[in-house]
């Protein structure tokens, strides 16, 4: 698959790795260049220094022609709004972004946004690590969160 | 009528809209997230009308009375950030009107897809302002009249105008349009037959829109 990562930081760096390890065609922006060390010292997947919410650097990144789409910088508006310019603007199917404000990552999610809540993953696997109980699907974990009366 | 308007977003913009806001007596609210800027803008604007807090927070907006407000304005710097807010206070707090700047002019057209229809682009307005200038050689459109069939345009005469010393009644202005007010130091005149044109005079007028060029024909000077 054809896989565009926004944001090399630990979890998006990550992200990377894994997928080229198993012979996926990474791409990465990052606009901070100097983020790509973690990646060690041979770098499986191209890069592309830039504003993800940079209609030109998104082109650079071929966006247009990936499989998947991945918002994973460390700002949950600037992921929100790239995964949704890529949706829209590119018609990207599969796009998910990064959201560490459960309130917000739900909010989204009802809006039909694929979000990834990292705390509400880590909490959640963390407690059927220390219950002995089998690990769920995604889903599970992303609806820990009590949700908000408005 | 007084509205329930939320501005978020401390900086220069925000607080001058808040100003205005707040004289034409509207219940206002100006949201910042950075504690020193928000305590600034107590002082300027009064502190019953400064929340410190992030604007795009559920928790934040829900104690902010998003879910009452008629107008929901989100002029931060980040267009991340404009966005965020104003979809959320139009899905989750159901709020009518929410207006978004938009500082990189290429987001115009996403924020529109995303369901944002009311952006303000300050980079878009300055540099479709200069590109008029340039092309329409300082015949500056003010306003739209009559469904855009009528602009209401604005021009300073240089030395180089041809009306100078010249009395109204003896310009042949293009077929429909009016010389609606000459300012001359700061003051409309109201414009007869003999009023005359002086240097530095900002004249005022109203063209058909396919009239335009022979306007600015009459009113500037040929370029050498």
């Amino acid at each position: 698959m054809k896989v565009v990562i926004l944001g090399c930081g630990r979890s998006g760096a990550s992200l990377a790795l894994q997928l080229s390890a198993r012979d996926h065609q990474v791409t990465l922006i990052e606009k901070s260049p100097e983020s790509f060390r973690r990646l060690g010292k041979t770098y499986p997947c191209k890069l592309v220094v830039g504003n993800g919410l940079d209609l030109d650097t998104l082109e650079r990144a071929d966006v247009r022609n990936c499989d998947a789409f991945f918002a994973m910088t460390r700002g949950d508006n600037t992921n929100i709004m790239a995964a949704q310019l890529v949706m829209r603007n590119y018609g990207v199917r599969r796009v998910a972004a990064k959201v560490a404000d459960p309130h917000r990552a739900e909010a989204y999610r009802k809006m039909g946004l694929f979000t990834i809540n990292a705390a509400g993953l880590l909490a959640g696997i963390a407690k059927d690590w220390l219950l002995g109980e089998d690990y769920a699907p995604i889903d599970t974990y992303n609806n820990l969160v009590e949700e908000m009366e408005l | 009528m007084s509205l329930y308007v939320i501005v978020v977003g401390g900086g220069n913009v925000g607080v001058q809209l808040c100003k205005r806001l707040i004289a034409r007596g509207h219940e206002v609210v100006l949201m910042e997230k950075d504690a020193r800027q928000a305590q600034k803008l107590g002082n300027l604007i009064g502190d019953e009308n400064v929340v410190h807090g992030d604007g795009c927070d559920l928790i934040t907006q829900r104690s902010t009375g998003f879910n009452r407000a008629d107008i929901v304005v989100s002029v931060t710097g980040e267009d991340e950030d404009n966005l965020i807010c104003c979809q959320l206070a139009k899905e989750v707090w159901k709020v009518k009107r929410v207006v978004a700047r938009v500082n990189d002019p290429s987001h115009e057209t996403v924020f529109r897809e995303l369901g944002i229809d009311d952006t303000v682009s300050a980079t878009g307005i300055i540099f479709s302002l200069i590109d008029q200038q340039i092309s329409s050689d300082e015949l500056i459109p003010v306003g739209h009249l009559h469904k855009g069939h009528v602009e209401v345009v604005e021009s300073v005469l240089s030395e180089r105008s041809p009306l100078l010393g010249r009395a109204v009644r003896d310009i042949a202005l293009p077929q429909g349009s009016f010389i609606v007010s000459i300012f001359r130091d700061g003051i409309a005149t109201q414009v007869t037959g003999d009023s005359t044109f002086s240097v530095g005079d900002t004249v005022v007028a109203m063209v058909p829109i396919v009239r335009a060029d022979e306007l600015r024909a009459v009113l500037m000077a040929r370029d050498h």
